[in-house]
């Protein structure tokens, strides 16, 4: 089956550890995940500067391990990186900011993004909503 | 053929960037041609109460984004009809035209008609 994965919290919230759960599951009962759409507060997952205490599950490394060894396609929503402080560096010399906290395999663009993978999916299962 | 999305609205428009967040995958998927459906529930309801000024909070209007719905063609938009009771709303007095109440038992028929749901 055709997934399509939306995750709306940060990496820090449970939902979190829940989606990347879904995702190992689902890659290893053979189902394909045709993209992971991180939006509101779910592209904090993505950023590069969160710091996990040592005996703590490191949720940013572990999603950034399984798009990187799935080669899967990571989109963080663009206008909900932007607003909260998740850029990378085209962004931040765009809006001339010092910071870059978002590479690759992560990509930023726009919710038409969300609407293509909930299209090419057989199911949309999102995470983390209120 | 399209697959349908129904997008369900919870939160309120003063509590932080969801609302508007909902609302703009709405706008996203009417600009797409998609078949779109939103979903006022739970404090989403309060999305739709009238004459509210929302300068004085600092803020920028949502129910005028609301108003663009049906620029982008996005005409499939209930609202819950208890959770506007709940809040003492006026289901007369609300701030989009074109709407639909629907009852409690109601809901579940009409997520049911959606390919896929997003609930925010």
């Amino acid at each position: 089956m055709k997934f399509a994965i939306a995750l709306f919290c940060a990496a820090h919230e449970p939902s979190s550890r829940r989606a990347l759960l879904f995702a190992q599951a689902a890659l290893a009962g053979g189902h394909e995940i045709v993209r992971l759409f991180f939006y509101q507060d779910g592209v904090y997952s993505a950023s590069t500067n969160i710091v996990t205490p040592q005996d703590e599950q490191d949720l940013p490394r572990q999603w950034r391990e399984l798009v990187t060894t799935h080669q899967l396609d990571a989109v963080v929503c663009i206008a909900a990186a932007l607003r909260r402080g998740v850029l990378n560096a085209e962004e931040a010399q765009r809006y001339q900011r010092s910071a870059v906290n978002l590479e690759a395999p992560w990509e930023l663009s726009g919710l038409g993004q969300l609407h293509d993978a909930a299209q090419a999916a057989d199911r949309l299962i999102c995470f983390g909503g209120p | 053929m399209p697959k349908s999305l129904l997008i369900i609205s919870r939160q309120a428009p003063w509590s932080g960037p969801g609302a508007r967040e909902a609302l703009d995958i709405v706008l996203a998927g009417g600009a797409f041609d998609l078949p779109i459906g939103l979903l006022f529930l739970d404090d989403g309801v309060w999305q739709l109460a009238p004459r509210q000024h929302a300068a004085t909070l600092q803020q920028k209007d949502l129910s005028a984004n609301l108003q663009a719905l049906s620029l982008f063609g996005v005409d499939q938009v209930f609202a819950c009809s208890f959770s506007i009771a709940e809040r003492g709303l006026d289901p007369q007095d609300l701030s989009l035209d074109e709407l639909q109440l629907l009852e409690t038992a109601q809901l579940s028929a009409l997520i049911d008609r959606y390919d896929q749901v997003i609930t925010l």
